[in-house]
């Protein structure tokens, strides 16, 4: 085993160096060279990059598949679609991508490395901000910016010295003597560690806040229809999506009773504004009976403490008056999904339980709602998302409903297999109705709105925040401070000649920037080109130019 | 709130204006970069002529036809020279005519919105052509800071397509916001998202040439001496372009997609949930982190970053399209 390893041969970090005595092979220290090696091949840079690689790649199944977590009816749909690749890729977790232990294994591994790396850079950095900076090297002609100059006459290299020292005002920098000689050491440019740290820092912190509301946060889905009373828990959400640590029992319940629904459209009906008028109850309200009221926009939330309550949808639920042979009259309401944005919108009412003959004349409406009503040859299409002018078609079905799959469509194959039998379609307007053979009488009575709330819960999604702004703040430090070097050399000039100044410079980042900067370094000489103390018998040319 | 029917007719017309200018600036880029002709006068002296090279006249000892590239990535105009040669003229007036197409694309989009008195960043045909106006705004800086001119048709080529499908496909006349849009957000977000994309793909166009280039330069003089493609500014040129750009749209862009976790809180219910909008904007954000991590690492400047910075440019275009146009999620708006 070597015991160097290649990928840190450019030796970017020093504490890496292995000392060439501590190698004595017994079986622990071959297993802790074993570990020691893994751990810096993990934490170089090479590793990383191919890490972050990888996790972009791994990304890329969750925009080009369908996700569990987005949409299941077509993830469902797909896996059907593809019965042969669909439940391997399922069984995979590429239907899950975000969730799922190889793209968990990638940002672990990329987070440890990037600790890993973190760490004695850190430490790295506070020595040496504590340390002073370098010698200034022997020959400063092998710099990659050198220049050699003349002080402006009678200053001595101290008063040079203290000249340049005063022109570098924002540089760390340090004062040594070689004999008669002066040497001035400058560096600058540590912010941009700085700036490097905390963007790193900052997202190992977005990653511990992501983890902490997947684990203690939740989300819940309800549709309600205006004036109806919900109280909001876990079993009353109609999809809950609780954090890892959350099993629904915590929940602080919230009552809440939806008053109105406005939208406002254009007139080419594309909505402007929606807004919900509510009243709400929180923990101590639900004892005294307190109600408060509360409004809720798109794009603009109602914050609880700490719960937001969203409006994500609306939609409308048509209302039908059944009356039955025998007499009985029964109304029903069933609340229908938007299929386009006019508000078009499709669902079936179901009846399982009819007061007359049993199972064998169990009812469905398969419906659609128009809540502007325009019918052409026979079609009824909506022309407007409001309720200007609502109307339904309708297709009755009678027979044995099977079993249900989804509340908004009846069982197809009992339709295609003849259980149950076509009896008729209209299309209706409020008040009109139709009546089947068997004398049952379905009159359209109306609608009523309802709307989708979300409930969110994210405890750490403030100090996700707080992360990103720091890490934005980091990333720009890091992309705009440069780190300069550089260094005089202040010598007396024999005889009583002029001081000379040698100076050296090192742009340890963005060296292409440095050529003017570096010129401007040169004239803090006095007397230098360009410096501003010019020497007397030069003073009329410049002021010409 | 009706739409200013004279502002949004303007606001068509300086499009339309735009979108030509586009089309006229490509051409005249082409030209310039097809022709064999190079500005540089070369006397025998300064390069010698081997036998069988290219001359002018066809004789061993005439004008050489060598294409070259100064630094800066044109040749180098002397004062010997009478009259600019007809290739660049015309890549001069394709640098003009740049500007005035950008000049027509921002007049565009002011005269749309003050038309629809908002942001005009509310559907897809605005969006695209504020990435038009930023990406011909950073070849005219760069054009201008660098003199990479041969650059130019490259740039132009992907705009004036894009500006052609704004134009066509995706054109909607001036109109409110859906509810959804009408938002502070929009601004920040669209604003900061655009600025930022349009400039990533301007330096991943850059680092497609840095690769023609480098591995043309492999080639040795056969490539110096024969390919047009030696036109391009030279490695270094592209490199520093492409670098540049990406460090100036890199913090943008992590601001625009920060911004845009904010917005789908107060939206969406959730700051992030791997819409599949979100998950293209990641994956852009992870490649270009590698991008100029690599830039900064020994051994994996040069070529290889040039390829990372490539395949970030195709994330910004797989974003910018394919999810917009094949899948659908949240960000499904046009």
């Amino acid at each position: 085993m070597s015991k160097r390893d290649v990928t840190h041969l450019h030796g970017d970090d020093p504490l890496d160096e292995v000392p060439a005595e501590v190698w004595k092979p017994a079986r622990g220290q071959k297993v802790l060279a074993f570990l020691r090696n893994i751990w810096r091949q993990l934490t170089s840079m090479r590793v990383a990059l191919v890490l972050l690689f990888l996790l972009a790649l791994a990304s890329l199944p969750g925009a080009l598949l369908p996700q569990w977590s987005l949409n299941r009816v077509k993830t469902a749909q797909y896996i059907l679609d593809h019965p042969t690749m669909g439940p391997i890729l399922d069984d995979l977790g590429f239907f899950a991508v975000f969730g799922s232990p190889w793209y968990a294994a990638i940002y672990l591994l990329l987070f440890i490395s990037l600790i890993g790396c973190l760490t004695p850079r850190t430490f790295e950095f506070i020595r040496q901000l504590r340390a002073v900076p370098v010698l200034t090297p022997r020959n400063l002609a092998r710099m990659p910016h050198h220049e050699k100059v003349e002080a402006s006459p009678g200053l001595p290299p101290v008063e040079v010295a203290d000249r340049v020292e005063a022109g570098l005002r924002r540089w760390r920098k340090v004062r040594r003597s070689e004999g008669d000689t002066l040497t001035i050491s400058a560096e600058k440019g540590y912010l941009r560690e700085v700036g490097n740290l905390v963007f790193h820092i900052s997202l190992v912190g977005i990653l511990v806040a992501i983890a902490v509301g997947k684990l203690v946060g939740y989300e819940g889905n309800v549709v309600v229809r205006l004036g109806e009373d919900t109280c909001l828990t876990a079993a009353s959400y109609d999809d809950f999506r609780p954090g890892l640590l959350i099993d629904g029992t915590e929940l602080k319940p919230i009552c809440v009773t939806v008053d109105s629904f406005d939208a406002t459209y254009t007139d080419a009906g594309i909505a402007t504004a929606f807004t919900i008028k509510f009243r709400y109850q929180l923990d101590e309200d639900l004892n005294t009976g307190n109600w408060r009221n509360g409004q809720v926009q798109i794009n603009e939330p109602m914050r609880f403490d700490g719960e937001r309550l969203y409006l994500l949808g609306h939609g409308f639920a048509p209302k039908f008056q059944v009356t039955y042979p025998n007499g009985e009259v029964r109304d029903y309401i069933q609340n229908f999904q938007p299929t386009d944005p006019m508000l078009l919108s499709e669902g079936a009412v179901k009846i399982p339980d009819p007061p007359v003959e049993g199972e064998k004349k169990q009812l469905a409406l398969v419906g659609i709602f128009a809540p502007d009503t325009f019918v052409h040859a026979g079609i009824l299409t909506s022309i407007f998302p409001a309720p200007n002018n609502p109307g339904v078609a309708i297709q009755v079905y009678q027979g044995d409903l099977g079993p249900s799959y989804s509340v908004y469509q009846v069982n197809q194959d009992q339709i295609d297999n003849g259980a149950l039998a076509d009896r008729g379609r209209a299309n209706l307007l409020p008040g009109e109705s139709m009546t089947i053979e068997d004398g049952t009488k379905i009159t359209f009575t109306g609608y009523e709105q309802w709307v989708s709330l979300q409930v969110s819960y994210d405890p750490a999604q403030g100090f996700a925040l707080i992360f990103a702004i720091t890490m934005i703040a980091g990333l720009m430090l890091s992309l705009t401070i440069k780190r300069r070097r550089v260094w005089y050399r202040i010598s007396p000039g024999a005889d009583g000649a002029r001081t000379v100044v040698e100076v050296g410079g090192l742009a340890r980042t963005d060296q292409a920037g440095y050529g003017s900067e570096f010129s401007s370094m040169v004239a803090l000489v006095p007397g230098a080109p360009g410096s501003t103390d010019v020497p007397a018998e030069r003073a009329d040319s410049f002021y010409a130019t | 709130m009706a739409v200013n029917e004279t502002f949004a007719s303007l606001s068509d017309s300086g499009f339309q204006a735009a979108l030509a200018g586009y089309v006229v600036a490509l051409g005249c880029y082409a030209v310039e970069f097809a022709s064999k002709r190079t500005t540089t006068v070369h006397t025998a002296e300064r390069v010698p002529v081997g036998v069988g090279a290219l001359t002018a006249d066809g004789t061993p000892g005439g004008r050489p036809v060598v294409p070259t590239a100064g630094g800066n990535g044109i040749g180098l105009v002397t004062k010997e020279q009478r009259g600019l040669p007809w290739a660049e003229r015309f890549g001069r007036a394709g640098f003009v005519v740049t500007v005035i197409a950008l000049v027509a694309n921002i007049f565009s989009m002011l005269m749309r919105g003050l038309a629809t008195e908002r942001m005009p960043l509310g559907n897809l045909y605005e969006f695209m052509s504020m990435i038009c106006t930023v990406g011909t705004a950073a070849l005219v800086v760069v054009i201008v800071r660098t003199n990479a001119r041969t650059i130019g048709m490259f740039v132009m080529l992907p705009i004036a397509l894009l500006a052609i499908l704004s134009g066509t496909v995706l054109y909607v006349p001036a109109g409110e916001l859906m509810a959804s849009l009408n938002n502070y957000w929009l601004v920040i977000h669209v604003t900061a998202i655009s600025i930022s994309s349009g400039v990533l793909l301007f330096s991943g166009i850059a680092s497609v040439l840095y690769l023609i280039r480098e591995r043309g330069d492999r080639q040795g003089k056969v490539f110096q001496e024969t390919s047009v493609w030696a036109k391009l500014p030279t490695t270094d040129a592209l490199d520093r372009i492409a670098y540049r750009t990406a460090i100036i749209a890199f913090p943008v862009y992590t601001f625009a997609v920060v911004a845009g976790a904010l917005w789908a809180e107060v939206a969406w219910g959730r700051y992030w949930g791997w819409d599949p909008k979100e998950i293209g904007a990641f994956m852009t954000w992870v490649v270009y982190a590698c991008y100029l991590h690599a830039r900064a690492t020994a051994g994996w400047r040069g070529r290889r970053a040039a390829w990372i910075s490539m395949l970030g440019f195709a994330t910004v275009i797989f974003n910018l399209f394919f999810v917009n146009f094949v899948t659908t999620g949240l960000h499904s708006y046009a």
